[in-house]
């Protein structure tokens, strides 16, 4: 009787879990199929129509590439960078290398308005108009430090003698980055990158702060909830979820998959 | 190819810690060198700075008449195999073993027939299309092996290279390192712990203690006739017998120690002739000793001993034995597997003079 109601008990605890994460998600995606004017309750039936209105809207097709390049040639920025930092601060002797470390990775600390609101008054200053380049760096500066966290802990000292032997073998220094040292991390570096775009894929407030007339997806979206709410939206919304799912199962197949077994 | 080394007074310095002393080294091209030695005695140091990962705070190294004393590794003519293979996980067998010809500039279709033919010699031309991870570990050594020597170096350096591997492994692959010497003609400096390991594959062997090199030549002759203490401790067991030289007779000196006096000749003091009232140490290996009666050539008794504890070890007995003369003393000898050995027995206990190593006794170094 006790162990029923154990069992009873533990199931419930997990579905209340699993709904309160996924039921806004669910809920988001029953109603972009919404056949009606309003995605709320009741469910009137199912239709296409506001994939088609998504697919139609020029403007949002426009954010949804914007999103896709920024996140794209961001992430591969901040995984170059983060890759080099790594590389220096894990097998050279520099000074302050602890004070390095820690600069690098402060930004996590900061938040993206803060950060944002920093760029701006630079930008400003300089004089460099905002479009998607200023949100591309904005995008580094927020995943950069996720970047060089991750692949620095990825370098072990097991790593020297390979690079050495490479070295031995007649390598310069950019040939054991590139055809040594890179591929052995390809793992973590491989894991950094998606990481990094699914962050600039969602992230709003820098896109938002640091752009004009080109904007991103997060940012378009918030320009069509100011004019209420519509199944449209909920359309978008649902393909912004996609996107990030079928990143994540890629990752899932090829990366970790692949780490288990070796 | 190959080529001689030399190093002039090589010294390395680490902070407070000598690690190498003003250390002075010929070798020949074509041999296979062994720098033997406990750990921190400076034979890993001394073969960074051949391979150039390492320069010596002081001292030259010399490569085929070249000086390479500043020449970064990639520049010199030596490769280096080590101790944990260092392959390329990412890399199938045939491109970690071309890696070295990538490097030199090689097309694609060559290397990788070169690098197949160094598999084949090493015996892994089927597996080429494997990772490293799929490999034992005799395996994994065998490749990079191969990979160090695709590139053609003049010499070849192996930091403890068979240290990982089992016992029975380790004996195969000691037959196959010097099989393969003897084929490329490489000059090899291997670098091991094990006094076993180097007999069984040096042409002449480096013994090194505490930055120094305590002896250098043929196995035998540093098993044999050590010109150090240290030297024949460390190549395997030795009694040691202290004694003072009363005085020199024609090409022998009589020696006084606890087991009686011992006219010994002169060849026997691998190190500088004796004068009168140097203190020596006689070195005698267990399996020197016979019972009086038993051995030939001239001999030197040491009157009786006591047996206090004997072993079997298949080849031999182990004994330990108390000489009447001298009961502090403690004694190993070897006695014949067929020898009707029992505690307490007492043995007439002789040596064939010529299998006597005097030294120098040193104080204050083990």
């Amino acid at each position: 009787m006790r162990d029923v109601l154990t069992k009873v008990a533990s199931f419930a605890y997990a579905g209340l879990i699993y709904g309160f994460i996924f039921l806004p998600v669910a809920v988001l995606v029953l109603f972009s199929f919404q056949d009606g004017r309003l995605p709320v309750p009741p469910f009137n039936g199912f239709s296409l129509q506001w994939y088609e209105a998504v697919f139609a809207d020029r403007k949002l097709m426009a954010a949804l590439a914007n999103s896709f390049v920024v996140a794209i040639v961001s992430s591969l920025i901040a995984c170059l960078l983060g890759f080099l930092a790594a590389y220096a601060l894990a097998r050279y002797k520099l000074p302050g290398s602890a004070l390095q470390r820690g600069l690098l990775i402060a930004p996590m600390t900061v938040s993206y308005l803060i950060i944002a609101l920093g760029l701006l008054t630079v930008l400003n200053t300089f004089g460099i108009k905002l479009s998607l380049w200023t949100v591309g760096i904005g995008h580094v500066v927020i995943n950069l430090p996720l970047c060089f966290a991750i692949i620095y802990s990825s370098m072990g000292d097991h790593h020297i003698n390979i690079e050495r032997a490479a070295r031995d073998l007649g390598a310069n220094d950019f040939k054991v980055m590139a055809l040594v040292t890179a591929p052995m991390l390809m793992p973590s570096i491989l894991a950094a990158f998606f990481l990094s775009v699914t962050f600039s894929w969602d992230e709003f407030i820098i896109a938002f702060l640091l752009s004009r007339f080109d904007v991103t997806l997060p940012v378009e979206i918030w320009s069509l909830l100011r004019s209420g709410l519509n199944p449209k939206t909920n359309a978008i919304g649902s393909l912004v979820f996609l996107v990030s799912v079928a990143v994540l199962a890629v990752l899932e197949l090829t990366l970790f998959g692949k780490t288990k077994k070796s | 190819m190959t080529a001689p080394v030399s190093v002039h007074n090589a010294t390395k310095i680490f902070g407070a810690f000598t690690a190498l002393d003003d250390v002075s080294l010929d070798i020949e091209a074509g041999e296979f060198i062994v720098l033997l030695g406990p750990s921190g005695c400076g034979k890993t140091t001394l073969l960074s700075i051949l391979g150039g990962f390492q320069s010596p705070t002081k001292g030259r190294v010399v490569i085929g008449g070249k000086d390479m004393t500043s020449v970064p590794p990639a520049k010199r003519p030596t490769t280096t195999m080590f101790q944990d293979y260092a392959l390329f996980p990412h890399m199938k067998l045939r491109d970690n073993v071309g890696f070295g010809l990538r490097m030199r500039g090689m097309a694609k279709a060559e290397r990788d027939e070169k690098a197949l033919g160094f598999l084949d010699l090493v015996g892994l031309k089927t597996s080429a299309d494997k990772k490293p991870h799929e490999l034992s570990g005799g395996q994994r050594q065998r490749v990079a092996l191969a990979r160090a020597l695709a590139v053609d170096p003049d010499v070849l350096l192996l930091d403890e290279p068979l240290g990982a591997l089992d016992l029975k492994l380790r004996r195969q692959m000691q037959d196959e390192l010097k099989a393969i010497q003897k084929r490329v003609g490489t000059t090899f400096v291997h670098v091991t712990h094990d006094q076993e390991e180097a007999m069984a594959i040096a042409d002449r062997i480096v013994v090194m203690n505490q930055g120094r090199i305590e002896d250098f030549g043929p196995p035998a002759d540093i098993y044999m006739r050590p010109r150090s203490v240290f030297s024949a401790g460390f190549m395997g067991e030795v009694n040691f017998i202290p004694g003072t030289v009363k005085h020199r007779v024609d090409a022998s000196a009589l020696v006084d120690t606890s087991v009686g006096d011992i006219a010994l000749p002169l060849k026997s003091f691998t190190v500088g002739a004796p004068s009168p009232g140097q203190k020596v140490t006689l070195c005698i290996r267990p399996e020197h000793f016979r019972r009086a009666g038993e051995a030939e050539g001239p001999v030197v008794s040491l009157g009786d001993a006591t047996i206090t504890g004997s072993a079997f070890f298949g080849t031999h007995y182990r004994c330990h034995l108390k000489p009447s003369s001298a009961p502090d003393l403690s004694i190993v000898a070897h006695m014949p597997q067929s020898a009707d050995v029992a505690d307490g027995q007492i043995l007439p206990l002789a040596v064939n003079l010529a299998d006597i190593v005097a030294l120098p006794a040193q104080s204050g170094r083990s």
